[in-house]
Order: structure tokens, then C-alpha cells, then sequence
């Protein structure tokens, strides 16, 4: 007797639904595992990390105001994993935005008070996508390796900021970082700490599944994705989509950079490389690439952050933990993906020779 | 300082970097020619250099560090492999999801497995005892060349594994049979040979390899732990593997320019280089220069089909009764 895995005729559509869910739970489990092994209670750690995430008023606007950068960088590379462009250069397209809306806070003094913070958002705009498009013209015009591409950029402009606010842009009192921004400029604030980015990320979720699901190009995207070869012989430009949807997800990272830097930092300081970029790659795989599903993992990653700053205060866990968890979450999901295009088939030894 | 004494020093500094790169290098080409893309190197590599340093900090045994940090290596790989053989799991998300796991793992064990007298962190302890350079009488005396000589063990070995890993790749069955593998696995598997067997093998020798190479970072070139030390090296490697055209002959060839950049950066910065270019500038040029190369590679490898070229499987799952 054998376990052999059958093509299943169709996608399973309870397979898509169930597999993230049980997938999840498992994470959950293999989590309590560590911890136990560690010597901590799981359930309590669990409870622990949950009240630190959810805890208070004050604690659901902290795990808010990390979500919205999280659920703008895992739509950001969710566009682009559409196509099977694994970009991984979030990260550093974010820090470009932040780069670009600094520029315009520092030494754009010519623009009206009121014009500072949209120019300022456009050009970490732009930023993030001129980042994001270098990997895409170098792919879509000699296909280079984009992986290694979006990384070794992420490095590269990671050290350009830390140039910038420790060299060229400091602020001439303290040791780092650049001069704050003008209050006047900075992303109001709507609820306690949570800001007007919310919105930004929300009614970005609805522009994107409208254009994913509902346009031509989305359906061009999805089809590049799934058989370049088919794509091509429909006519449909792989070259242009892939710079196209490059400059879009750098331009959204580029955006949640701006973002976080006119609404949490007010300035370009250490700190800006906090990682958003790397857990946004979580985000858009648990959600299937599909941006209404990655608000709700987007909450959770925020969740595991800030419950996991909490351990360390409430049962001396070092916060690392929360990453380990982050680390442990797609696993379970990898491996169960194959369940939805395939069966399960135990064979026995005589059938096999027919099978 | 004179030129000879520099680059002499220069030559030393290289071959302490190259050396973990060059393990991890190694076993990612093996890896690749069965058609397997592990992207999770540096989180093995992460988890190895912490294994290795904890297991050394407590045993004072650096043989057996070296042992556990393969072993660490292993079992990470084997996630891996089974996540992208047996379950045919997308093998960039899966590389991708191991070097979260790993990075993650590695600085959470980082703050637990130290001594209570820092609370239990790792971070700024000390070794009792390091692979040290090892001499070789009058060869180490030579200019230049000398610095060959003068290495430590982990390096000695490179020497022997180097052409090792090159015969048994192109003059060996079982290297052909490696090879047939990444290449066309539908007639290696017509041939008789297990496609999945061959597969889950080199990937789980990789991953030990790259645990090694993580294990010369934290027991030899800086012996000591940090939070995410490796600080990128990891997918450096992967870089280097397309520079050494998937031959593990060649590898050398790369490690050696990308330690030598590397190292010529911190030399420029003690030299106070820093003055006419800016330490971060310095600090990000080997990522730089990859990216350089890494593009010049690939449009030359275009240009001339065939000679540098990828495994064709590379990055595909396999099963006997796929159409």
C-alpha cells in the first residue's frame, strides 16, 4: 500500500476555503509546540499575545496602525506575484517612498503649506515605483533573475536612507535622522493613533479586486500567471504587463512608505526598513493573492507584532517569538495547497500496476 | 603598508569570507543541478551559524558544533524538500517561507539558549575556542601566495572538497545521474532512476552544507552571535550559483571576487576611504556589484546559448504520472 496523489478534474472551490483555515490552525499548533519546548504555556502565552493585540482601545490602534502598512505591501506584492514576478524588493520600495516624501518635506519650501503632504505622498509614490520598475525592465528586457534582483535592491537603497539620515539629510541636533516633517504636513490622525491611511488601503483593496476580477488586464495578469505561453498566443504583451504591474506594486509599497512616514515617523530615521516589505510576501500568499482576503491577514500579522512586543513584557518570551510564529504560518499552507488541485489516493499494491 | 604586505592581507581577509560562502555555495549547485531552488539558504545558513555557536558556547567543542550546525541544516532542508517534492509546493514561496522560519528561529534561540548571567542571550559572549589559522611552515612565508597557507582548517578542507565535488559532479554515475535529474527528470525517471529519492537527497546535502557555511561565520570568520549575521550572505549564494554557471568547479571563482569586494570595502574603510565615499556607500557595493554582474551574466548568457545555462527543471516539481 501506497499514498499517491491524484489530479483532481477541477479546482476543489472547499479545498481553496478550507485549506488557509486548517492550515492556520496547524500554524497555531506547531506554535504551541515551540513554545512548549520552550517551557511556556501556550494557551497562556496565546491569551497573552491576543490581549496585547486586542487588549485595549489603545492596543487595537497600535496592531491598526501597523496593519496599514502590512496590508498596503502584501497587496503590493500581490500584484506582482500574480504573474509570478516574486518580487521581494517590498521592503526596499518602501523605503524609496519614504525616501521620495522626505525629499519633498525637506527642500520642496516652495510649495504651498497645504500641497506639501499629497506632493509629498505622489513623489514616495513615484519613488517606490521607479524601485520597484528597475527589477521590472531588467526581467521583462533580458530576464533577469527577478529574486535576486528586488533583493540586492532592497540592500542597496536600505543603506542610501541610512546614508541619508545620518549624513546628508541630519538634522543638525542628535545623531540621526532628518529634521520632522512641518506639523501641517503630517497624515492626520482619525481614531487615537490610527490615521487617514486606513482609507488609502481600503479603497485600494476595492480598486485592486475590481481590477483583478473585473477588467480585461486583470484577466490578462491571472493569465500570464497561469500559462505564459497561452498568453502570448492570445496576444497579450507579457513584456509591457510586467513593467506595468512592477511600477504599480512599487508604487503601493512606495505609498505605504509614505504613509507610515507622514503618519507614524514624521521623518526618515532608523527604523524605516521595519520589515513591512518581507511580511507583506505572507500576507499575499495566505490570502491567495486575492486583496479583500489580505486585510484580514494583514490584521493578524499586526496582531502576532504587536502581541508578541507584549510577551516580552508580560512572560520575558523574547519578541522574537512573533517572528517565528510569522515563519511557522506559511508552512502548513505550502504543503496543503496541493490538495486543492489534487486528491489523496491510497493504492494497493496489485492496483498500482493498473493505475 | 607596502602592495605585497595589502594584498596579501587582502588575500587572507578574502579567503576567511569566501570560505562560508563557499560551503553554502556548494550545496546550493548540488541542490540546483536536481532541479530543486532552495531560496531558504539564508535562513539555513542562520540557523547554522546559531547552532553551531551554541553548541560550541556549551560543549567547547567546536567539531561537534560543526555537526549539529549540518544537522540543523538538514532538517530545515528536509522541510523543504518535503514541502517541494512530496507536496509540490511553489519552490520560491516555500525557499522564501524557510528563511522567514529560519531568520525568526534563529534570533528567538539566540535570546534563549545563552547563559542566565545574560539573560539567557547569546548575543556578546564568547567563544572558549575558535577555529584558529594554521600555519603551514615556509609555504605561509611566500608573498602573496602565502596567504593560502596560512588558513584555518575549514578553509584546508575547501581545498580537497573543491575538486572533489567537481569529479563527482562531471566523472562519476552518480553525478550524471544528479545531472539527468535537473535536466529531463521524465527520462531520468524512465530510466529507472527515483527523480524524488535523488531530489530529496541533494537538497537535505545542501541544506548541511549551508549549515556549515553558517558555522564558519560563527565559529571562525567572526566568532561570536548576532541577530541575522549573515546579513544577506545567504542570498548572495544564490547569486553565486548563476556566476559559477551551476558548476561547482567554478564556484571558487566567485566566492573569491565576492569575499575579495567584500573585503576590500572593510579595508577601504579602515584605510578612512570613507572620507572621498561614504561608509553606507562602501557598505552596500557588494550588493551592488551582484546586481552588476548578475545582469551582465545573464545578457551574456543569452547571447550564448548553452554554456552557463540552468538546469532545465529547475524550479518544477516532478511526478511519474504528470501529463
Amino acid at each position: 500500500m501506497r499514498l499517491a496523489l491524484e489530479k483532481r478534474d477541477s479546482k476543489s472551490r472547499k479545498m481553496t476555503i478550507l485549506v488557509p483555515i486548517v492550515s492556520l490552525m496547524l500554524s497555531f499548533l506547531l506554535g504551541a509546540i515551540v513554545l512548549g519546548l520552550n517551557r511556556a504555556n501556550p494557551v497562556q502565552t496565546y491569551i497573552a499575545m491576543a490581549k496585547g493585540a486586542f487588549g485595549s482601545q489603545s492596543k487595537i490602534q497600535f496592531t491598526l496602525v501597523k496593519a496599514i502598512p502590512l496590508l498596503l505591501c502584501g497587496l503590493a506584492v500581490g500584484i506582482a506575484f500574480r504573474l509570478k514576478f516574486w518580487n521581494i524588493g517590498a521592503e526596499g520600495q518602501y523605503v524609496s517612498g519614504a525616501i521620495g516624501i522626505t525629499w519633498v518635506m525637506q527642500f520642496w519650501t516652495f510649495l504651498p503649506n497645504w500641497m506639501f503632504l499629497p506632493v509629498g505622498i505622489v513623489v514616495g509614490v513615484l519613488f517606490g515605483a521607479i524601485w520597484g520598475g528597475i527589477p521590472g525592465v531588467l526581467k521583462a528586457q533580458w530576464s533577469v533573475d527577478e529574486t535576486l534582483a528586488t533583493l540586492m535592491l532592497n540592500y542597496i537603497i536600505i543603506g542610501y536612507a541610512e546614508y541619508l539620515y545620518i549624513n546628508a539629510w541630519k538634522a543638525p541636533r542628535g545623531n540621526m535622522g532628518t529634521v520632522r516633517y512641518p506639523e501641517f504636513a503630517w497624515l492626520p490622525r482619525i481614531w487615537g493613533r490610527v490615521h487617514a491611511g486606513v482609507f488609502f488601503a481600503l479603497i485600494l483593496v476595492v480598486v485592486l479586486w475590481f481590477v483583478l476580477y473585473k477588467t480585461r488586464w486583470g484577466f490578462e495578469l491571472n493569465m500570464i500567471g497561469k500559462n505564459q505561453r497561452a498568453a502570448r498566443c492570445q496576444g497579450v504583451s507579457i513584456k509591457k504587463n510586467i513593467i506595468l504591474a512592477m511600477l504599480i506594486s512599487g508604487g503601493i509599497a512606495g505609498l505605504a512608505g509614505a504613509i507610515d512616514s507622514a503618519a507614524v515617523t514624521h521623518q526618515l530615521t532608523k527604523g524605516v526598513d521595519a520589515g513591512y516589505g518581507f511580511t507583506g510576501i505572507i500576507i499575499a500568499w495566505m490570502s491567495g493573492l486575492n486583496p479583500i482576503a489580505s486585510i484580514f491577514i494583514a490584521l493578524l500579522m499586526a496582531a502576532l507584532e504587536t502581541g508578541s512586543d507584549a510577551l516580552q513584557i508580560t512572560l520575558k518570551l523574547p519578541a522574537a517569538m512573533g517572528e517565528v510564529l510569522q515563519g511557522l504560518i506559511l508552512i502548513p499552507l505550502l504543503a496543503g495547497t496541493v490538495f486543492t488541485e489534487y486528491r489523496l489516493r491510497i493504492l494497493s499494491k496489485h492496483k498500482e500496476i493498473s493505475a | 603598508m607596502n602592495w605585497i604586505d595589502f594584498t596579501t592581507k587582502l588575500l587572507a581577509a578574502t579567503l576567511a569570507m569566501g570560505t562560508s560562502l563557499t560551503y553554502a555555495t556548494l550545496g546550493e549547485v548540488f541542490t540546483e543541478k536536481t532541479g530543486i531552488l532552495n531560496l531558504g539558504m539564508e535562513g539555513i545558513m542562520l540557523m547554522g551559524a546559531l547552532s553551531g555557536f551554541a553548541t560550541a558556547f556549551s560543549t567547547g567543542n567546536l567539531y561537534l558544533a560543526i555537526l549539529v550546525a549540518m544537522l540543523v541544516g538538514a532538517l530545515f532542508s528536509l522541510i523543504h524538500a518535503f514541502l517541494c517534492i512530496s507536496m509540490r509546493a511553489n519552490q520560491v514561496v516555500s525557499g522564501l517561507a524557510i528563511t522567514m522560519l529560519g531568520t525568526g528561529m534563529a534570533n528567538f534561540l539566540g535570546q534563549r539558549l545563552g547563559p542566565a548571567s545574560n539573560k539567557f542571550n547569546l548575543c556578546g559572549m564568547n567563544l572558549a575556542t575558535k577555529f584558529d589559522n594554521i600555519a603551514i611552515p615556509t609555504l605561509s612565508k611566500i608573498p602573496i601566495i602565502g596567504a593560502l597557507f596560512d588558513v584555518s582548517v575549514l578553509t584546508y578542507a575547501l581545498y580537497l572538497i573543491i575538486p572533489f565535488a567537481w569529479f563527482f559532479m562531471y566523472k562519476t554515475k552518480h553525478g550524471m545521474v544528479i545531472r539527468s535529474v535537473g535536466e529531463n527528470p521524465r527520462t531520468a525517471a524512465a530510466m529507472g532512476i527515483s527523480v524524488s529519492k535523488v531530489r530529496y537527497l541533494y537538497t537535505v546535502i545542501g541544506g548541511m552544507f549551508a549549515g556549515l557555511g553558517g558555522a564558519c561565520l560563527s565559529l571562525s570568520f567572526t566568532p561570536s552571535w548576532n541577530d541575522g549575521m549573515t546579513g544577506g550572505k545567504g542570498w548572495i549564494v544564490i547569486a553565486l550559483v548563476i556566476f559559477a554557471a551551476w558548476n561547482p568547479g567554478r564556484v571558487v571563482i566567485g566566492t573569491l571576487i565576492f569575499g575579495g569586494i567584500t573585503s576590500l570595502q572593510f579595508s577601504l574603510q579602515a584605510a578612512g576611504f570613507e572620507m572621498v565615499i561614504p561608509t553606507q556607500f562602501l557598505a552596500f557595493s557588494p550588493y551592488l556589484i551582484t546586481l552588476v554582474v548578475l545582469t551582465a551574466m545573464t545578457i551574456i548568457n543569452q547571447k550564448k546559448k548553452g554554456s552557463f545555462a540552468s538546469p532545465t527543471a529547475l524550479g518544477t516539481s516532478f511526478a511519474i504520472d504528470d501529463k
